[in-house]
């Protein structure tokens, strides 16, 4: 049904004196000089974008709403959206998909519902939940996230899964399961728009120092000697927020909690709709460019200013090629017979490594900790068992491990990321040595060693 | 980017045409490596922390949620002189998902008479709000809270009456602590014992 709703579109699209798609033609149907390598324009080009590319947006507010918009009148007409907010009047001024009769309702569906009934072969599927409550394997599907998002740990928290589906050859290339994003932000009259392509460009966790610190009051200058109206609501905010909850009681409310407390607070920076908007369009752009190749991507951080006059400036950042997040990790290839102990002193001997008295943890579990204490003795009895067991024997995995080391000279702790691949089981034989650079696939008759889950229509 | 998604749908059809069935599902990279609603991040931050840990000897820890819960722990600490000598309080940890770029979250769950620290176990420790930096870390907060009860400071006061007593009076501050360790009231308001070790 939704594709030949999306072949209508594009045909109408042609007739109406080049249509609804007549500028997104001229970007993707001819050549051009400062087009991407892999470019090769033409209407296939155009099927493929419309048809086959299928990209998640999170978040459906300020900028989700100009989002959805923008990539759905770029082409992308396969979109699906993720919210877990319900709409609240206070957003009506800029969140300009949702109506006065809509509050309260999900913005993820009501997004959703307006974009399909204003732009026809569009199809978008609404997700009213917290990103976290979706199984990771919901984000398979998808070639590209873009991120509409309002705090530091949603962001990192998808950076997390997008770049856990990368994969590293051998010589620590990236060569399989590249998932890119779009990242904006907005605060006030300030934004930016950032490409992560994880693998090849940083991700967000190398440059997290980029926010900027919190502003903090002083609790004792908020309990005893404040000096502005800020310190004031702080204070109320903070310490006296357990009043909320006895009103709540008082008068049988329930759901006050202290993160419901902070949402309700920290929305203090008037949120800006022309900012949402040049910001979200300088993302869908990034979309466009990254799917179709029609123009190189920026490179790689764009942060726009529009306090006094309009300001911006693109930066582009180095990657931190020891990453725990996007990073390669050291490969390290065992013997099943392993134990746990015996691995540990492979770490000490390893030349890239020389990591001493390191704790290992895997996936969560923490499989020896050499401090404090009461850890250590929680985890002693692992280390006479064999790593492959510990682990679920999962033929290659991800393990961190965290000891100290020399650093010229320096003895410094450290946190490293390692990749584990066990000889003599199944995925061996798939070894990694056969993949090549970036962007080359091996060409081998083992449909089981495609990482990258292809989307199915 | 498309082209090479192309390719990948290419490479798979060409697969299940070869073997006249669908290729066995492939677990996610994603499945495989993280749990869901779990990014993986916390846990190696948490064993950061862990690793670096020296805690003054005045001090334990204890994982009340078990060894795979590094985020969230408690600090018991006995202070070895000054006027919370003979006194245990305990701390909770809970330790945000954007460590260090945030400060942990510090409460005493013990309620103790002192001028830094509230009735409600909110402590004022400059570290742990205004002047909180991603290269501290759980040590430096330990020490903190430790110097706390070595040298209580009636300037920054988060209980107001006991900054006032320990000013102007701290002979009857030294009673007071004593009391409320012992388990008693002071003024208004009543203190569980929290001595180390039988009454």
């Amino acid at each position: 049904m939704a594709a030949e709703a999306a072949t209508t579109s594009i045909d109408e699209g042609l007739n109406e004196d080049g249509g609804r798609w007549k500028d997104l033609d001229k970007l993707i149907l001819r050549p051009g000089t400062i087009v991407g390598d892999n470019f090769e324009p033409g209407p296939e080009l155009k099927e493929n974008l419309m048809k086959m590319v299928r990209v998640l947006v999170v978040g459906a507010g300020g900028l989700g709403c100009e989002l959805l918009k923008d990539l759905a009148l770029s082409g992308f007409l396969n979109l699906e959206v993720i919210d877990m907010d319900t709409i609240d009047v206070s957003n009506l001024n800029r969140q300009f998909l949702f109506r006065f009769g809509d509050v309260g309702k999900p913005k993820a569906e009501v997004a959703a519902k307006c974009v399909m009934e204003r732009i026809s072969g569009v199809n978008i599927v609404p997700h009213f939940c917290r990103i976290e409550d979706k199984d990771i394997s919901f984000f398979d599907n998808f070639h590209i996230i873009v991120l509409g998002l309002d705090s530091i740990e949603a962001r990192s928290y998808i950076n997390a899964v997008a770049c856990s589906y990368l994969e590293y050859d051998s010589d620590g290339n990236p060569s399989d399961g590249i998932k890119p994003m779009v990242d904006g932000g907005t605060e006030g009259f300030k934004g930016h728009a950032r490409v992560i392509i994880p693998g090849l460009t940083p991700c967000f966790e190398c440059n997290i120092w980029l926010f900027p610190p919190q502003v903090k009051f002083p609790l004792c200058t908020l309990a005893e000697t404040p000096r502005t109206a800020a310190h004031c609501i702080e204070y109320a905010h903070l310490i006296k927020w357990g009043e909320a909850l006895k009103r709540a009681e008082l008068f049988g409310i329930s759901g006050v909690t202290y993160s419901l407390t902070q949402g309700v607070v920290k929305n203090i920076v008037p949120a800006i709709a022309s900012t949402n908007a040049i910001v979200s369009a300088a993302c869908a752009l990034e979309a466009l460019k990254i799917m179709t190749d029609c123009s190189k991507t920026m490179s790689n951080y764009l942060m726009y200013n529009g306090t006094e006059g309009i300001h911006s400036k693109m930066t582009a950042f180095d990657r931190d090629k020891d990453c725990l997040v996007c990073g390669p990790g050291i490969l390290i290839e065992l013997d099943i017979s392993v134990t746990l102990s015996k691995f540990i002193d492979l770490l000490g001997e390893h030349p890239k490594l020389l990591l001493s008295k390191p704790s290992i943890t895997h996936r969560g579990n923490n499989l020896y900790m050499q401090a404090p204490p009461v850890l250590e003795e929680m985890t002693r009895s692992n280390l006479n068992l064999l790593l492959f067991d510990l682990i679920g024997k999962i033929p290659k995995d991800i393990i961190h491990a965290t000891g100290t080391t020399s650093i010229n000279g320096k003895r410094t702790s450290c946190l490293r990321k390692l990749r584990v691949i066990f000889k003599g089981t199944a995925e061996d034989v798939t070894d990694m040595d056969t993949m090549g650079a970036v962007y080359r696939f091996v060409d081998k008759d083992n449909p089981e060693f495609w990482g990258y889950p292809v989307p199915k229509f | 980017m498309i082209k090479l998604f192309k390719q990948k749908e290419k490479q798979r059809e060409q697969a299940e045409n070869a073997h006249g069935r669908a290729p066995v599902k492939k677990q996610s990279a994603g499945e495989l490596r993280l749990h869901k609603g779990v990014s993986g991040v916390e846990q190696w931050r948490g064993l950061g922390n862990m690793s670096e840990l020296n805690l003054p000897k005045t001090s334990t820890i204890a994982f009340p949620n078990g060894k795979d819960d590094l985020m969230n722990f408690e600090v018991t600490l006995q202070p070895d002189e000054g006027y919370y000598l003979g006194g245990s309080f305990v701390f909770t940890f809970q330790v945000p998902p954007i460590y260090p770029h945030e400060a942990p979250k510090v409460k005493c769950k013990t309620k103790v008479y002192h001028p830094n620290i509230d009735l409600e176990g909110n402590v004022c420790l400059n570290i742990l709000r205004e002047d909180w930096k991603p290269v501290l870390n759980i040590n430096t907060i330990v020490y903190g809270l430790n110097l706390l009860f070595t040298q209580p400071n009636d300037e920054d006061p988060l209980n107001q009456d006991a900054a006032a007593v320990l000013r102007d009076n701290p002979k009857l501050f030294e009673t007071n602590v004593r009391r409320a360790m012992a388990g008693g009231y002071v003024g208004q308001f009543f203190f569980p014992r929290c001595m180390v070790g039988s009454k």
